[in-house]
């Protein structure tokens, strides 16, 4: 049974990279990162009753808080960047008016 | 009782990982970014609901089913908040017409 849900979860987390490649925007690749990180959890879970070794639980619970904290890292960051970038655009589109 | 406690845990085990992978075929498949989330945060929460508690109702009332419960406590605070964050941060972009192409596909 554990067999079986921690397979099913390793091909979730397989399909996960496959949109984190494919993804077309960063915000795609971002959520695939995620789901990818909250299967690693369930699947750290699932793994410490397999092999039984409750420790694996002790990484599973840090796991979950890097996570979320990483996720909330990166789209800070990248919303960040995207504003700045509008903004420079816009600069050198008005020194640019000027010039004429 | 135990085999009962063993059946109900294999049915959310088995639940659990099914919910998981049709989230996981959802996030490769769907069109647009939005439904993707959708897709992926009710496979977070659905699936780590079920899996954890088929764990938790294997552990019985041990430190390892207190790990789980702090485990899927965490869960479900992060998860939904980090797809509001997400979905929020996407939506706001594309508000201001910053270069994200999100319809796409």
């Amino acid at each position: 049974m554990f067999l079986g849900a921690s397979l099913a979860i390793l091909v979730t987390m397989c399909l996960a990279i496959l949109r984190a490649v494919l993804g077309p925007s960063v915000y795609d690749r971002i959520l695939a990162a995620n789901m990818f990180g909250t299967k690693t959890v369930l699947f750290l879970a699932v793994l410490s009753f397999l092999s039984g070794r409750p420790d694996f639980l002790d990484l599973a619970l840090a796991y979950a808080l890097i996570n979320f904290v990483s996720v909330i890292a990166v789209l800070q960051f990248v919303e960040r960047r995207a504003r700045n970038r509008a903004k420079e655009d816009q600069a050198s589109d008005a020194v640019k008016g000027g010039a004429q | 009782m135990e085999q009962v406690i063993d059946i109900i845990s294999w049915i959310c085990l088995l639940g659990g990982a099914l919910v998981v992978l049709i989230g996981g075929i959802g996030l490769v498949r769907f069109p647009d970014l939005f439904t993707r989330i959708h897709a992926a945060s009710l496979a977070d929460s659905g699936g780590a609901i079920l899996v954890i508690v088929g764990c938790m109702l294997q552990a019985g009332l041990t430190l390892a089913g207190v790990k789980l419960a702090a485990i899927l406590l965490f869960l479900l605070f992060t998860s939904p908040t980090a797809g509001y964050a997400l979905a929020h941060s996407a939506i706001t972009a594309k508000d201001d017409g910053l270069d994200v192409d999100i319809e796409s596909d």
